[in-house]
């Protein structure tokens, strides 16, 4: 399988867990999870990306348009990852100014609450 | 001829293959490990955009992709077969990707109804590659890319290939 998806929740946030390729082919599945998981009024996600190994543009549309969708709801999309690879890709397109991003779930989760 | 050719069905499915065969031949051609995920993301940039240009207007039609080892660099062109409005840019694309008159980049509606302005592929294809080149023209678009390759890797393989009688080729993966 070219996208692994899974989630749960932890302290009332969502974590999404995404393994694999999120490209052109598999984005549209992730963007489908997180409109549900919105639709089910869970505007606290964490998009845990450790186990991410492809990521493309595609994949940031879906990762934004996620982002728009809980901020309508006053929410949060935070992101996990410290993979250089995919990491530059937000670099290059100057998304690391609008997601945050952490090393881990548990400390995007404190990052979250702390704001509280 | 390039050093390998592919010609794929428009299919999203296929951006992925592209990729794939575009590290091979890259690495083989000697672009260093450190280069070859710029290589995989700005391939997959490419190919990505003609897609869904040819989704749009010719989904018949394959997307085609030749990749080069040029001794000293490794090319990529990405050629679609939509073909541009008279007055387009380069990097401005086919007739409905065009800026608008007021300067500001028309959006795509994309098929994951997230609205990307146009050319953002592009934007980030030459953030990867230090090389790009697109030409549009009447018969399409062409995404033209380039790395640098360690000169000689491939003629010092095909050489000491040649001296020695045929083996079967160990298996090696070339995994995304």
């Amino acid at each position: 399988m070219d996208l692994k998806l899974g989630h749960y929740n932890k302290d009332g946030i969502e974590v999404v867990d995404v393994e694999g390729e999120i490209d052109v082919y598999t984005a549209p599945r992730l963007r489908e999870l997180l409109i549900d998981l919105v639709n089910k009024n869970n505007y606290q996600l964490v998009v845990n990306m450790e186990k991410v190994e492809f990521l493309d543009s595609t994949g940031l549309g879906v990762l934004v348009g996620g982002l728009k969708r809980v901020r309508a709801h006053d929410g949060s999309l935070d992101l996990v990852c410290t993979q250089e690879r995919i990491l530059k890709i937000f670099r290059i397109t100057g998304l690391t100014k609008v997601f945050g991003i952490h090393d881990t779930v548990d400390l995007a989760i404190a990052a979250r609450k702390s704001e509280k | 001829m390039a050093t390998v050719e592919v010609a794929f069905t428009p299919l999203p499915a296929h951006v992925r293959t592209a990729r794939l065969v575009a590290t091979a031949v890259a690495r083989r051609s000697g672009v260093e490990e450190a280069l070859l995920d710029e290589v995989r993301l700005a391939v997959g940039e490419a190919c990505s955009r003609a897609v869904e240009a040819h989704r749009r207007h010719c989904p018949a039609e394959p997307v085609r992709i030749e990749m080069s080892d040029l001794g000293e660099r490794f090319e990529v062109v990405v050629r679609d077969a939509v073909p541009s409005a008279p007055s387009a840019q380069p990097g401005h694309l086919a007739a409905d990707e065009h800026v608008s008159s007021n300067g500001a980049a028309r959006t795509i509606a994309t098929d994951n109804g997230v609205s990307f302005p146009a050319g953002f592929g592009l934007a980030v294809i030459s953030g990867l590659a230090d090389d790009v080149r697109i030409s549009a023209t009447g018969s399409g678009v062409s995404v033209r890319m380039s790395w640098p390759a360690a000169v000689g890797a491939q003629a010092l393989a095909v050489l000491a290939f040649s001296r020695r009688a045929p083996v079967t080729p160990a298996h090696h993966h070339d995994y995304d």
